[in-house]
């Protein structure tokens, strides 16, 4: 194969996306054009979100503030249950990974609870906590922690006959042996866990701020729905979509740090 | 100090599967190895030499038979019975020294952590790596990683070590110069060594005794045959030493003719065994 020219590199990377992104523009502006009167055209949108755009930290109301100041706000929501999954799902992943029985008394449960949808957890959450904000923490815990359990069991399971002889040689003791030999080996796996389990997350903020009214985006998202402001709509979702991609990115270049160390 | 030799090994019996399926690997084997010596074990790939080390090691339990070490029963692994595999078993998360350090931290809980780095330091200067002391395994070639093995076996000060094929994964050249680096090592540490290979040469070379694996399934051991050559042994004058050709000729007809009992036993079965065409490496 012949080396890239600097002007095949620059199509590949910048025209061609661009392309796309222009392509997906321009559809959008004839559905909105004919089959669907309601959806605002691409210009509209943006005329009425720039006010959100281009001032994006500004607070003028509790349900009124700028594109990334409610993304913060969601960010936030999202690390604290972010973490109590990895904080519940790593543990159970190591178990799991480590003993066939619990595996076996444990699997159907979490084959049953693993396809649950936000949308059902969140009443139950309000059940439980009484109160709209653990109980989103509790939504985005309980949908993301399953990648995260059941890669870091994967990995525990998949460590190399190798290193196990190693441990029993040296007769590791057991916590020695969970530090220097299963998680460094497990890492890998349990990163992937980890990446998919954010990719979660982020996915169900929007349920869990559409249902209990939280400031964020997607609590934004649902108040302009019904104040009727459906330009907002698109610029959530794009910012969704965004941060979303953007996190993804991030967790892989972790990742694959990892994977070379 | 008694007389009783180091490592016995009465009876052993070791398979594999279950029903149909089951394959005996070792059948009633034999051996016992005074303290101090060097035995090789040569046998074709899949005769279950790395099985023996398994059952020595305590890794894996002998279906039937006794093994005692020092007088008393193997059960458990230990790092008094330390393995060199194969395939290294290097955790690559670590570097040399660390990968050696893990061992000497866990064998020699009481020493002090400045003579536990130097006794590690000691170690990898033995089998010339102190200038990759910092490298992680992935960046070394095989025949470093294999010497960073055998640097953390002996950095345990094992009673007996275990060497599974140590050479087994290198090509020919760095086999050749780590065979004598190996010579040495052996030489200077004056330990019990058991050394498992598929080549009747680096067996002869290395060992004060050597014996051949018969071709599996249920191998058994063939008669010990000492290796009277003075040391330092030089590789080439070793091909022109006459005692050098006996014990290689014998070890080959034993091993060849366990072979062709084996094609002879494949043929008459539907499915012949794994390996059953292979030729020894003598």
């Amino acid at each position: 194969m012949s080396p890239k020219t600097l002007s095949d590199r620059i199509i590949e990377s910048v025209v061609l996306p661009l392309l796309g992104v222009g392509g997906v523009i321009a559809l959008w502006a004839i559905i909105s054009a004919t089959v669907a009167p309601s959806l605002p055209n691409p210009w509209k949108t943006w005329e009425v979100s720039k006010l959100y755009v281009l001032a994006p930290f500004e607070k003028r109301g509790e349900l009124d503030q700028g594109i990334l100041r409610f993304t913060w706000y969601s960010l936030v929501r999202v690390a604290k249950g972010y973490s109590l999954a990895l904080v519940l799902g790593t543990p159970l992943g190591l178990l799991l990974g480590m003993s066939k029985s619990f595996t076996k008394s444990l699997d159907p449960i979490i084959q049953i609870l693993r396809p649950v949808s936000p949308l059902a957890w969140l009443p139950l959450g309000l059940v439980i906590f009484q109160k709209p904000e653990p109980a989103g923490i509790f939504t985005i815990a309980m949908c993301s922690m399953w990648p995260t359990v059941l890669n870091t069991a994967l990995g525990v399971r998949s460590i190399p006959q190798d290193y196990v002889n190693v441990a029993r040689v040296l007769r590791l003791s057991r916590t020695k042996r969970l530090f220097k030999i299963t998680l460094p080996a497990a890492l890998p796996y349990m990163f992937t866990g980890f990446r998919l389990s954010l990719g979660i997350a982020w996915l169900v903020i929007v349920a869990a701020e559409m249902l209990t009214g939280a400031p964020g985006v997607g609590g934004f998202l649902w108040q302009e729905y019904n104040s009727l402001i459906y330009e907002h709509l698109i610029l959530c979702i794009a910012t969704i979509g965004i941060v979303g991609f953007l996190l993804d990115r991030l967790m892989s270049m972790l990742e694959a740090r990892l994977r070379t160390a | 100090m008694s007389s009783a030799p180091q490592l016995v090994l009465k009876g052993v019996c070791k398979g594999y599967g279950e029903g149909a399926q089951r394959t005996e690997v070792l059948h009633g084997l034999d051996l016992s190895v005074e303290r101090g010596e060097l035995v090789a074990i040569v046998g074709f790939s899949g005769a279950g030499k790395s099985t023996i080390v398994s059952l020595i090691a305590g890794l894996l339990r002998a279906d039937s038979g006794s093994i005692h070490f020092d007088g008393k029963p193997v059960r458990a692994p230990g790092p008094e019975r330390a393995v060199v595999f194969q395939s290294y078993s290097l955790l690559p998360w670590l570097s040399v020294f660390d990968n050696v350090r893990l061992a000497v931290d866990q064998v020699f809980p009481q020493l002090s952590s400045a003579q536990r780095r130097e006794h590690t330091e000691r170690h990898v200067a033995l089998v010339n790596l102190s200038h990759a002391r910092d490298k992680k395994p992935a960046e070394l070639s095989g025949g470093m990683r294999q010497r960073v093995a055998l640097a953390r076996a002996l950095a345990m000060e094992p009673e007996l070590l275990l060497l599974d094929e140590p050479l087994g994964a290198l090509d020919a050249l760095t086999r050749a110069t780590l065979q004598e680096e190996l010579a040495r090592i052996c030489r200077v540490s004056g330990k019990t060594i058991l050394l498992i290979t598929n080549d009747g040469d680096e067996g002869i070379l290395l060992a004060d005794r050597i014996a051949a694996l018969d071709a599996g399934p249920s191998a058994k051991l063939g008669p010990f045959i000492d290796i009277d050559i003075e040391r330092p042994r030089d590789r080439k004058a070793l091909n022109h030493d006459p005692r050098f050709k006996a014990i290689r000729g014998e070890v080959i007809e034993y091993l060849m003719a366990s072979g062709k009992k084996r094609k002879e036993r494949a043929r008459t079965r539907v499915a012949p065994p794994l390996h059953a065409n292979r030729e020894p490496v003598v």
